[in-house]
């Protein structure tokens, strides 16, 4: 019973926080109602008993990459997003149109798809530290050595376009 | 009773709003927040699928969606620095010297 009210509640932040990510006109909002929208998303990780995923998500999302969205805004001190003059109506009824779509056809999906419906019953060790830690170390070996490698190509990537080898024209 | 498709709906309408974020917003920052919004969609369907079916690869996919996200923002928002000093704006429409 709590589950299910503690669900509704996160959900109902989480879709509003998510919306006004979108419809702000105000960069600096924008990022801070995403901040919003993540720390339900951690909560609703631990609902499903990802307690390390929830962690990683606080840490990374919030602590991290926000951080670097607001210090870009500020960096580049946006105004308020104009909206352009070309048919602006005409683009955002295509978006809002494809949103609707999208999650009639996903309802759509789901109710006749033969998944689980309900949860099984919750193992404790599903998402601890030890398991997922265990499990990244021998079963996802390769994946994890092959990210490191991503951060090197993005660390090296972030570097060489800050230097600015292509202002120099 | 919150089943397994409460969770994946939930996804799927945070997707959608992502989504329409992506085709109504100009603004590249504005873009790249909306990616992370469907990133996040999609890592809620994983953890609730990792649930449903007590496997615990739905969460270690997390682990690396959010790596991956990390390394696209860091990359994302230095062109867009670039962006904004060479173009002097941050409208994706006006972006346009590959349109020939």
């Amino acid at each position: 019973m709590t589950h299910t009210i503690f669900f509704y509640v996160f959900a109902g932040i989480l879709v509003a926080a998510s919306l006004s990510v979108v419809l702000n006109r105000q960069p600096v909002y924008s990022v801070l109602s995403l901040l919003v929208a993540m720390l339900c998303l951690a909560a609703l990780f631990v609902m499903l008993g990802a307690f390390f995923v929830a962690a990683l998500q606080i840490l990374l999302y919030a602590g991290a990459v926000l951080v670097l969205f607001l210090f870009v805004i500020m960096l580049l001190n946006l105004a308020p997003e104009t909206l352009p003059r070309m048919r602006p109506l005409t683009r955002r009824g295509l978006g809002l149109a494809a949103a609707v779509l999208f999650v009639v056809e996903w309802v759509w999906l789901l109710n006749q798809s033969p998944l689980p419906v309900t949860l099984p019953k919750e193992s404790a060790s599903l998402g601890s530290v030890e398991e997922i830690g265990r499990q990244l170390f021998t079963t996802y070996l390769l994946p994890f050595e092959l990210t490191s490698f991503l951060i090197l190509a993005a660390i090296i990537g972030a570097v060489t376009l800050a230097k600015g080898l292509w202002d120099r024209e | 009773m919150i089943t397994l498709n409460h969770y994946l709906i939930l996804s799927g309408v945070l997707f959608a709003i992502g989504l329409m974020g992506i085709m109504t917003r100009r603004n590249v920052l504005m873009i790249l927040l909306c990616i992370e919004l469907m990133f996040n969609a999609a890592n809620l369907a994983f953890v609730a699928f990792a649930r449903a079916w007590n496997d615990l690869g739905g969460q270690m996919i997390v682990f690396f969606v959010i790596t991956v996200a990390a390394a696209e923002v860091t990359v994302g928002l230095a062109i867009a620095i670039l962006m904004a000093r060479r173009l002097r704006t941050l409208n994706a429409d006006e972006a346009n010297s590959l349109k020939w």
